[in-house]
């Protein structure tokens, strides 16, 4: 199957039910809020290590970047709009932190469809995009967490490695 | 879901390789979770039964089809709309039994595979059974109680995917006992 087709698509609904019984099958398995978003990090890892080496081939003809700034602008730019359709809304650095790094997104799609009850409001199914970002950062070199977080609307924090700043 | 989220979303398409993936996902993390094929089969089965049951009503209100009189007109609705409309394939109709109440689904490509190759001890493992589970809670709301399973997979070397339904019976709308 050629990977540079021209892109296939599926129905939003399917996603949004097959991604409701992923959430309500961790959530089954797990006793704690965090764990449960844990889990659901866990998986979009999965999903973001293979999703990489496609989109490197297919935007970028193979290239890698070695920048950060750059690799963060392919995240918010190429990624977003291959995966969601649009761009993510915005890219910001932490004013106190050189490490840190804050992509925005008013109404993620993943959350599109939940609703968060209120003795959880701590839930964020954006864990899930999380985890898919930091497994693209990560194998593309530079170590990082990513986290999710209620912030202007959902803001994934992306916290890199030491090593990635100095070098 | 919910009659608000279907104005949202009329219709909207996205990528077919995050859906693809994330289904992957899933799968990876139930061959974790459970010690056997079987148990996978039958969780997947289960969290598409439950998928089914909501999708038929996102189903009926997008699609004006209307109920429809016999399985070959089901066998229809679902090859021809219900597939193209979420996965964007059509499934061609065959291998009817003599009575009518048996028929093949043959997939040429199976959205949920790409990129899928199975490792050698999963050989049991049905790894699209998610679908099996969707087609029969749907098929289910609307009082057909049928049997779904795959027949051949291209996963496991056949030479295309085929999906088997058996209708079984009408599921009448009885009322509870004693409620008359």
């Amino acid at each position: 199957r050629s990977l540079s087709r021209p892109r296939t698509e599926v129905s939003l609904s399917a996603f949004a039910l097959l991604f409701s019984e992923i959430v309500q099958y961790c959530q089954s398995r797990v006793y704690s809020v965090s764990e449960l978003q844990g889990r659901l990090a866990d998986m979009g890892r999965g999903v973001g290590a293979s999703l990489l080496d496609l989109l490197v081939l297919r935007e970028k003809n193979g290239k890698r970047e070695t920048k950060v700034l750059n690799i963060l602008l392919f995240i918010k730019v190429s990624v977003w709009k291959s995966l969601f359709g649009k761009e993510a809304d915005k890219l910001e650095q932490a004013n106190d932190d050189d490490k840190t790094y804050y992509i925005i997104e008013k109404e993620p799609l993943v959350n599109a469809f939940i609703s968060v009850p209120k003795e959880n409001s701590t839930l964020n199914c954006a864990a899930f995009t999380a985890g898919m970002v930091e497994a693209f950062l990560t194998h593309s070199g530079f170590p990082a967490k990513v986290t999710a977080h209620w912030h202007k609307g959902t803001t994934l924090m992306i916290k890199f490695d030491e090593a990635v700043i100095a070098r | 879901m919910s009659r608000q989220s279907n104005r949202t979303t009329d219709n909207k398409k996205m990528n077919s390789e995050l859906f693809t993936l994330t289904y992957g996902a899933l799968v990876t993390q139930l061959c974790k979770d459970y010690e056997n094929d079987e148990e996978v089969n039958k969780q997947l089965d289960k969290m598409g039964y439950n998928i089914g049951v909501r999708l038929i009503e996102d189903f009926l209100a997008r699609s004006s089809v209307g109920r429809c009189h016999d399985f070959r007109e089901t066998a229809d609705v679902i090859a021809k709309v219900a597939f193209k409309m979420y996965l964007g394939i059509t499934p061609s109709v065959t291998n009817w039994s003599p009575a009518g109440d048996e028929f093949s689904l043959i997939l040429e490509s199976n959205p949920l595979v790409d990129f899928v190759e199975l490792p050698d001890n999963h050989n049991t493992l049905i790894y699209s059974n998610l679908l099996c589970g969707a087609l029969r809670g749907a098929l289910e709301m609307v009082q057909m109680a049928v049997d779904v399973r795959f027949a051949q997979d291209t996963l496991r070397g056949d030479n295309v995917t085929e999906i088997r339904m058996k209708f079984i019976k009408r599921i009448e709308e009885n009322l509870p006992a004693g409620d008359e």
